[in-house]
């Protein structure tokens, strides 16, 4: 063996530091306790330590960092929603994801693709009108594009007059994109362990001690915690543990599924998706096509995946995008999604004075991960609900003031 | 393809079936205030484990329950509406009360 690499191999810089923290005892007592350490809770955890100054904090995690829907979505990123409230929600959010990888001195691999959504329909076209000038009023770009601009955008599109549902319209969103999920909580969990946060995997939140509307005490499977306040940010197990808390959420939880194929070479910049068809596509940087589409037909906690909705993705996909044909499927799998009746999160404060909630991110949450650990982070800091999640609070359903973005997330993402 | 044992017409493919909620009682339309309305249109137990649902045989258009476990994906069983409800829910009497 080369003596330099022998030295390299033995010198106290080898190997690297650890992004993470390594395992050890928990404390009796933390400031903050975060339960769930998908993007959200780790980007949660890196605002409170970063810019407020709150490092007595712990993100306990049941399975792995980022091995939930953080690891299962097909990281669509757009801020082309319909509600005043959701464009600027979501808006914020995909600016936050420009800055990122400079934000962490770690690449998270954003990209500016834009994303393309297909009308099949005068309904659809409507809608898409509507949209765009909404998102352009708020300073999100979005136009309805004819059939021209889209054979230009994406040349390998099925234009025919003679499909089961022909393309009348695009919907153009300039400023949507993509980046590695998995790079976006590594990214937050490593900034925030650096500042002090600890981060517990394998520790599962199994009860929560509740007296006079508090929580005193989060019990797990390695010992019970006193603390100052809780988070919850558990996506698919929203009310599994609400109910912990005695709150009751209008959620309902379903299956997600995706697909991948094969790497081949850059052919597909555009996000593209069709409401339509529910489906939509993608290629990622590493040349795979990323397929994905409309949820379950009901509700489960379960990640199996179905023949059914493998057979619907891949005819869709066909439909839209015939050469995907000439594709080979490399994996498929599930993730257990939250879904509220509007389409919208739920985030904010909760009947309980010191228990926060960051729910019902059913099949969009990934693109929100930023701003949703910004407007979380400093909630929990200043106790004051910063104005971009006030719409979101659970208090809106007793109000029937739902914010509805069922239409701009109809193919799932 | 998984299937499903429907009251009226046998055992189908589960795609022949659409869901449709919570077996929950509905408050009543005269008499109940707004946040129980709102509690019976958007809350639900959404269990991780036994749930009894509403289903529709789409073809036939005939509503059953089901219960099934949400963890295991298994269907327990399924009966018609008269098991469950055996007299009308008359809302009309509680309002002249
Ligand atoms: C197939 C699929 C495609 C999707 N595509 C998109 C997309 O294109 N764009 C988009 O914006 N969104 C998409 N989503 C939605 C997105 O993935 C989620 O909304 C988002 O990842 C939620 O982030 P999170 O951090 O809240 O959840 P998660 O990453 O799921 O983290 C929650 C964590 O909580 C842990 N947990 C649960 N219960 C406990 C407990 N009792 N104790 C301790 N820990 C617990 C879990 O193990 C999990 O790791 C998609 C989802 C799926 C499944």
């Amino acid at each position: 063996m080369p003596h330099a690499l022998i030295k390299y191999g033995l010198s106290r810089s080898y190997p690297g530091h650890r992004h993470f923290n390594s395992r050890k005892e928990l404390k009796d007592h933390y400031d903050v306790v975060i339960i769930g350490g998908g993007g959200h809770g780790a980007a949660i955890a890196y605002y409170l330590s970063k810019y407020h100054g709150v490092k007595n904090v712990v993100i306990l995690e049941k399975g792995y960092l980022g091995g939930g829907n953080t690891a299962r979505n097909t990281a669509v990123i757009r801020a082309n929603y319909l509600t005043e409230e959701g464009v600027c929600f979501y808006r914020d959010s995909l600016k936050l994801f420009r800055g990122l990888s400079n934000e962490f001195g770690y690449n998270i691999m954003w990209e500016n693709r834009g994303q393309l959504t297909l009308a099949h329909t005068d309904a659809a076209i409507r809608s898409f009108r509507w949209r765009a000038e909404v998102n352009k009023h708020l300073g999100v770009r979005s136009e309805v594009i004819g059939l021209d601009e889209i054979r230009e955008l994406v040349p390998m599109l099925n234009m025919s007059e003679h499909a089961r549902f022909p393309i009348l319209a695009g919907l153009w969103h300039a400023d949507g994109g993509t980046a590695r999920h998995d790079a976006v909580v590594w990214g937050y969990a490593k900034g925030a362990c650096e500042r002090g946060v600890e981060l517990h995997q394998l520790t599962t939140v199994t009860g929560l001690d509740i007296e006079s509307g508090r929580v005193k005490a989060v019990n797990t499977n390695r010992g019970k915690i006193q603390c100052g306040c809780v988070v919850q940010a558990v996506a698919g197990n929203s009310s599994v543990v609400g109910r912990m808390a005695g709150i009751h959420l209008p959620i309902h939880t379903f299956p997600l599924q995706a697909m991948v194929t094969q790497p081949y070479k850059p052919v597909l910049g555009p996000l593209v998706s069709s409401p339509q068809y529910h489906v939509y596509v993608q290629q990622t940087s590493r040349g795979e096509f990323v397929i994905g589409g409309g949820s379950d037909p009901y509700p489960l906690y379960n990640t199996r995946s179905t023949l059914e909705m493998k057979e619907s993705l891949a005819a869709a996909a066909m439909e839209v995008l015939p050469f995907l044909g000439q594709m080979r499927l490399l994996r498929q799998w599930a993730g257990i999604t939250d879904m509220t009746p509007d389409y919208s999160p739920i985030m904010g404060l909760s009947p309980l004075e010191n228990y926060y909630l960051d729910a019902g991110w059913g099949t969009w949450g990934f693109k929100a991960t930023p701003i949703c650990g910004v407007t979380m982070a400093e909630l929990i800091a200043t106790q004051r609900v910063p104005d971009l999640i006030k719409p979101f609070s659970l208090d809106r359903f007793y109000q029937f003031r739902q914010i509805n973005e069922a239409g701009a997330t109809a193919a799932s993402h | 393809m998984k299937l499903m044992r429907c009251p009226l017409n046998g055992w189908r493919n589960i795609s022949e079936f659409t869901y449709g909620g919570e077996v929950e009682s509905m408050p009543n339309p005269v008499t109940d205030a707004s946040d129980v309305w709102a509690e019976y249109l958007f809350f639900h137990q959404n269990p991780a484990g036994l749930v009894h649902e509403w289903w529709c045989h789409t073809a036939t258009s005939y509503w059953f329950i089901a219960e099934r476990n949400t963890v295991t994906d298994e269907i327990i069983k399924t009966y018609p509406t008269s098991e469950l409800f055996q007299k009308r829910v008359d809302f009309s009497q509680e309002e002249s009360t």
